[in-house]
């Protein structure tokens, strides 16, 4: 199936090319759906790998004891996300009518009947907006790791992918009612606020690790492995190029392809712009540069260009960027001080820079209005806070959401999967 | 015969063992440890929040030597981990009753 559209995509480009040079021919109904096809697939897939960037940036983070279960949690929520998108969370998101509130709950199918209609094959969509949704998901994990019980938190995460993010991405992507007033390009408040919103109820609701507080003071619980979570964090960056550039959703024409190139230049800069800020601040208030810091500077950088990563000129992205940086770097021990457990920094990182990169949009695009995003962020943080908030007491009051005490200081492998991550002494 | 239990710094092992060679010493038993003496932890800061570190890493030597070269080893091992800082280790010196090498079946000094 790929073969044959790659092809026929590398043949439209010469002619495009060739074309340009002169006279810049239309494009062809065909080379559109074709381009448009391919962007959504090749982004999708390394919006799918950022799967394994969360994945490895939150197993270098927690202690050994914890590294094969926050595996297991993260494909498992991504397989949670792919089928609950399909049960009802597609047609959730787009089957919501102009200006509605809540679109249809039915299960997606493909629907190629007027594909120059449409300008792209619908599976490619499916695929592309599937991978954001579990984006969101990925990022609640991290926050809640070391302490969570496996099923309630894949409970919630069905309820997060099938429920909760996709009606609120209906408000906006779908066409609801938040459309007209309020601009997220590709997710600052949609995807990671709303994740981070879920993390931030969770966390409330599950509590600190045991000893995290102890004292009245902060006991910092160093990670596993800081390569790994290096790794994840470049992970994440690469596939942030498919997050932006996809979300352009066309590549059909030369300004489109201009558009996605612009895209990934900026996404890139204002990641850039976070690691540097990090790196300065945490040597000037610890004398000594913190290396998670300065990764979650890369992520902070990088959510807050998510909102509009097109419009701003690359001093700005950079800027913009640095500012996410330098959120991360306050939020961090901010957070330690409100005694919320925070495991890998995903609440700054994602919803803490999620609000900034949105708020930030109306500083370089006509149109977009402080009010309308202001509006946006509240309308989205109360529905996504609150449904988590009740979802998670509701869990709690039930299963119940939290090892414990003795499986939490065995550690998790042990107590939910019966094994150890890094198993050198079992035998030779 | 004599063991000798050495705790040192990590960075101090490969000048330990090389002095030890030197002296015609034939093995020794390595292990990573942790702990803490007179030097005590220190503090660090881990995502803003300082902590103390307890432990220290130091590296643990084993070695069973016979009782006339104690003395020379000892002191070979004090003068090469030595830094003249705090935290620079301590040496043990414990009665050996028997030593046998596994493939052999020797026992004593042989077996060293």
């Amino acid at each position: 199936m790929k073969k044959p559209a790659l092809a026929a995509a590398a043949m439209t480009a010469v002619l495009t090319t060739t074309a340009a040079a002169q006279d810049v021919a239309p494009a062809t109904d065909t080379s559109v759906f074709v381009f448009n096809s391919v962007l959504f697939l090749i982004s999708g897939m390394v919006v799918m790998f950022m799967a394994a960037g969360f994945c490895m940036l939150e197993v270098g983070l927690v202690r050994a004891k914890n590294a094969a279960t926050i595996c297991l949690k993260n494909i498992a929520l991504y397989s949670t996300a792919g089928i609950m998108v399909y049960l009802v969370g597609y047609n959730l998101i787009y089957g919501v009518s102009e200006g509605g509130f809540i679109g249809s709950f039915s299960a997606w199918g493909a629907d190629d009947s007027d594909p120059t209609g449409t300008g792209y094959a619908a599976s490619s969509d499916w695929y592309f907006q599937m991978v954001f949704v579990a984006t969101a998901a990925s990022i609640v994990s991290g926050t809640l790791a070391e302490r969570i019980k496996l099923f309630p938190f894949l409970i919630f995460v069905a309820l997060l992918t099938g429920f909760i993010y996709p009606i609120q991405a209906g408000w906006v992507w779908g066409g609801g009612w938040l459309d007209a007033r309020f601009d997220d390009f590709a997710g600052s408040t949609l995807v990671h606020s709303t994740g981070g919103w879920a993390a931030l109820a969770g966390a409330l609701v599950l509590g600190a690790r045991d000893g995290k507080f102890a004292e009245g003071r902060v006991h910092p619980m160093p990670g596993s492995s800081l390569p790994l979570a290096t790794l994840g964090t470049f992970i994440l960056w690469l596939g942030w190029f498919g997050f932006n550039g996809g979300s352009q959703l066309a590549l059909g024409t030369i300004d489109d392809a201009i558009s996605v190139a612009k895209i990934f230049v900026n996404t890139n800069m204002a990641a850039c712009g976070g690691v540097m800020t990090a790196i300065i601040l945490t040597q000037l208030l610890y004398k000594k540069v913190d290396l998670t810091i300065v990764l979650n500077g890369a992520i902070g950088g990088l959510v807050s260009i998510t909102a509009e990563p097109l419009q701003p000129a690359i001093w700005q992205a950079i800027l913009i960027g640095a500012v996410g940086g330098a959120i991360v770097t306050f939020a961090i021990p901010l957070l330690d001080k409100l005694r919320i457990d925070d495991v890998v920094g995903a609440i700054p990182a994602h919803l803490f820079c999620g609000i900034w990169g949105t708020l930030v949009v109306p500083l370089t695009n006509d149109g977009v209005t402080i009010v309308g995003q202001l509006i946006g962020v509240a309308a989205i943080g109360v529905f996504v806070f609150g449904v988590s908030l009740a979802v998670w007491q509701a869990l709690k009051m039930t299963l119940g959401v939290r090892a414990s005490s003795q499986q939490e200081r065995a550690g998790l492998d042990k107590s939910e999967l019966g094994l150890e991550a890094y198993p050198e002494f079992v035998s030779g | 015969m004599k063991y000798i239990i050495a705790v040192i710094k990590p960075q101090k092992l490969d000048d330990v063992r090389k002095g030890l060679v030197e002296l015609g010493i034939e093995g020794m038993t390595v292990s990573d440890v942790k702990g803490f003496g007179r030097q005590k932890g220190h503090s660090e800061v881990y995502r803003g929040a300082e902590y103390q570190v307890e432990f220290m890493p130091k590296v643990k030597i084993e070695i069973g030597v016979e009782d006339s070269i104690a003395p020379v080893v000892v002191e070979k091992i004090r003068s090469v981990a030595k830094t003249d800082r705090i935290g620079d280790g301590k040496i043990f010196v414990l009665n050996l009753e028997e030593a046998v090498r596994v493939r052999t079946g020797e026992t004593g000094a042989a077996a060293l």
